[in-house]
């Protein structure tokens, strides 16, 4: 018994000894060749799967295309992602993971505000570049070195539309909010922003999200003195129904919707009381719209059908143009850069200028980790049920 | 018209036509109280099942007339069901695990209809047309008025089938005292059953004329099954009158809450309304009061 186990023994130590001997060394050319390790972490399922639903399926179709076509500065991309399901304890534990033993080059991801805020102060502490597809403002407001984010905030909505108030010669404006969470943080944006463009609020409604019924707030706004035009910051259902109550109760003042509900459906859901209606909106909603001269034009044209062409007809968002912005951002850093190395590329981030994406130009600085300006949003008018561009 | 004058029929007409809804919904949850002193937590989810068969049918390109009668027939089927399989294999449990079922059968059925239709939103074509009629100075939505026509008319039929025929006064006997409405020859299984597909109709009924106003999708149920739920509570459980009157006075106490105090606290004036009455008036504004035999 005891002699062939310690002869089972060294039979196998024997075998060991010679597979060690066979496998080849790695040599300095592979190790040359690692790919570059990009981390996500997006909240593919739960209630904010709309958000990462499109932007996974974006990272995974581009960077198979980087690949195909060689990779960056030769070098494979290779994707390693996690969701979150919108849980921001989850998005700590596995920015950790992506962190620590993972070792990625970069962060792309967060579909949400909450669950980019839970993961900031590991990326801070690890400095590795993150590039964040989440709305909320206090992501690059203060700005943190290694943070950056892509899509516009609600406070550039709120000023697009102000602005185009102010070329009317509009200055009492009355808000009707929704009280779910986008429209409670565009509502109080908005209220910050009127007086820079010298708006003032005259009445400030809101609504619950499953509110059947608005006309007693509006029959409010309507009682007002002096209101000028209506602005509705909301998402859903909600935004529909205050379009056709306003038209029930035959409002003729301008009703401004926000971009947050800046799909075909909310036409469809408003029908016919959705006529003249303006809202702010990004670019790849109208792509095919956009005069032949827009510099980003040929982006957002060449984004939607690349995507359509995968996912279907009419089955781009801007949450998926959001992720598009932040892994083409990462490229050119890195090829500004020269080299995936962290720090050169959270440099070459800051110093990007001019970067055309589906949400706009994008100029960074040492204190802006968002580089767009208001051209970022594009104003919209429903006419004929359907999107024209307002000069 | 002074102009007050008009806001104030303005906010009428907008509480009346939430409150026509709330009652149907209302109404819903007395037929199954009444037949078996279970409230039916699913009952939103009829509401809902109108609304989304009506547009799932009306997408296949069938005809609005049609795409309702099918929606209102497959809640029923529905409704039927669930008292079939899930209500009636328990119905020696206790009246709490039998509501417990249909807070149960509401999440399937949301889950059900989030996965075959979807999570977007829909809207239905209005009945007539979305030229708002006006009234005195103030406007209403033809809509509003199928919503209210539709509802009177329901009323007067209910109240002619528990008043006039036998089976109406078969469900109203086996409400007032089961075990002798059976030592008297009523089928009681029988008449739970039909309870759940009248209070399915009811649903179904309320979902399809509410969805050209708000827009319909699959989680449209939970709020107005809520309130619907309140608003029985408000006229007192198990009475038809008391649904009724239950439900305009809450889509009126929201509406002008809504006008005159504070948007902010439209959902909020609803519940506050019923906790005052549970706990001053614990049986409705018209309810029996509850007596237990010790």
């Amino acid at each position: 018994m005891m002699t062939r186990f310690t002869k089972g023994l060294m039979l196998a130590g024997v075998a060991l000894v010679a597979l060690g001997l066979t496998a080849p060394a790695p040599s300095p050319a592979q190790a040359q060749e690692d790919p570059i390790r990009i981390g996500s972490f997006l909240a593919v399922t739960g209630p904010a799967s709309f958000l990462g639903d499109p932007e996974l399926k974006t990272l995974e179709m581009y960077i198979e295309r980087i690949n195909q076509a060689g990779g960056l500065l030769g070098r494979e991309l290779e994707l390693v992602h996690y969701d979150t399901g919108a849980d921001a304890n989850k998005a700590r534990t596995f920015a950790k993971r992506l962190l620590e033993s993972d070792e990625v080059d970069v962060i792309l991801g967060g579909s949400t505000t909450g669950t980019t805020m839970a993961v900031i102060p590991l990326v801070e502490r690890a400095e590795v570049p993150f590039i964040s597809f989440a709305g909320g403002v206090s992501i690059i407001d203060p700005v943190k070195p290694w943070v950056f984010k892509t899509p516009h905030t609600d406070r550039m909505a709120c000023g697009k539309i102000f602005e185009d108030m102010q070329g009317r010669g509009i200055s009492k404006v009355a808000l009707i909010s929704g009280t779910g969470g986008f429209g409670k943080s565009m509502r109080g944006q908005c209220l910050e922003v009127a007086p820079d463009y010298g708006i003032e609020i005259v009445a400030d409604e809101t609504y619950a999200p499953s509110d059947t019924d608005m006309v007693a707030q509006l029959t409010k706004i309507k009682n007002t003195e002096g209101v000028e035009a209506v602005v509705n910051p909301g998402f859903g259902q909600g935004p529909a129904i205050v379009t056709k109550n306003f038209a029930q109760i035959g409002m003729a003042v301008p009703l401004y919707q926000s971009h947050g509900v800046a799909s075909k459906k909310f036409i469809e859901l408003a029908g016919d009381a959705a006529e003249g209606v303006r809202l702010p909106a990004a670019a790849l909603l109208v792509a095919e719209k956009l005069p032949d001269g827009d510099p980003q034009r040929p982006i957002v044209v060449g984004y939607k059908s690349t995507y359509e062409a995968v996912h279907g007809e009419g089955s781009v968002s801007t949450f998926g143009g959001h992720a598009y912005d932040g892994l083409m951002l990462y490229k050119a850093a890195v090829e500004a850069a020269g080299s995936a190395d962290p720090a050169a590329v959270r440099d070459a981030l800051e110093a990007t200028r001019g970067f055309i994406g589906t949400a706009g130009e994008v100029t960074m600085s040492a204190d802006d980790h968002l580089g767009l300006d208001l051209t970022a949003f594009r104003m919209l008018e429903i006419r004929d049920g359907d999107w024209v561009l307002v000069n | 018209m002074p102009a007050p004058l008009v806001e104030f029929l303005q906010f009428l007409f907008s509480g009346i036509t939430s409150g026509a809804i709330y009652a149907l919904v209302a109404l819903g949850f007395a037929l199954i109280y009444n037949a078996s002193h279970v409230i039916n937590f699913a009952q939103g989810e009829f509401v809902m099942l109108g609304g989304m068969v009506t547009w799932a049918l009306l997408s296949q390109g069938i005809d609005l007339p049609l795409a309702i009668a099918g929606a209102v027939a497959l809640t029923m089927v529905v409704g039927l069901a669930l008292e079939k399989l899930a209500i009636e294999p328990a119905r020696n449990a206790d009246v709490v695990t039998l509501i417990i079922i249909t807070i149960g059968a509401g999440i399937f059925l949301r889950g059900l209809t989030s996965v075959t239709l979807g999570k977007d939103l829909h809207a239905l074509p209005s009945f007539s047309g979305d030229e708002p009629l006006s009234l005195l100075g103030a406007t209403i939505m033809p809509q509003s008025l199928w919503i209210l026509g539709v509802t009177a008319g329901i009323v007067v039929l209910l109240h002619g089938f528990f008043n006039y025929t036998l089976l109406g006064k078969a469900i109203l006997a086996t409400s007032h005292n089961r075990l002798a409405a059976r030592l008297v020859g009523i089928n009681v299984s029988f008449v739970l059953l039909l309870s759940f597909g009248l209070s399915a109709l009811l649903g179904a009924v309320a979902g399809i004329l509410i969805a050209p106003i708000t827009a319909t999708h699959f989680e449209v149920g939970i709020m107005l099954g809520l309130k619907g739920f309140a608003a029985a509570i408000l006229g007192g459980l198990g009475n038809g009158v008391g649904a009724i009157v239950g439900g305009l006075l809450l889509g009126l106490i929201e509406s002008l809450g809504a006008g005159y105090i504070s948007s902010d606290y439209k959902d909020a004036m609803a519940f506050v309304v019923i906790l005052g009455v549970l706990f001053f008036m614990p049986s409705g504004l018209f309810g029996r009061r509850g007596t237990e035999r010790v």
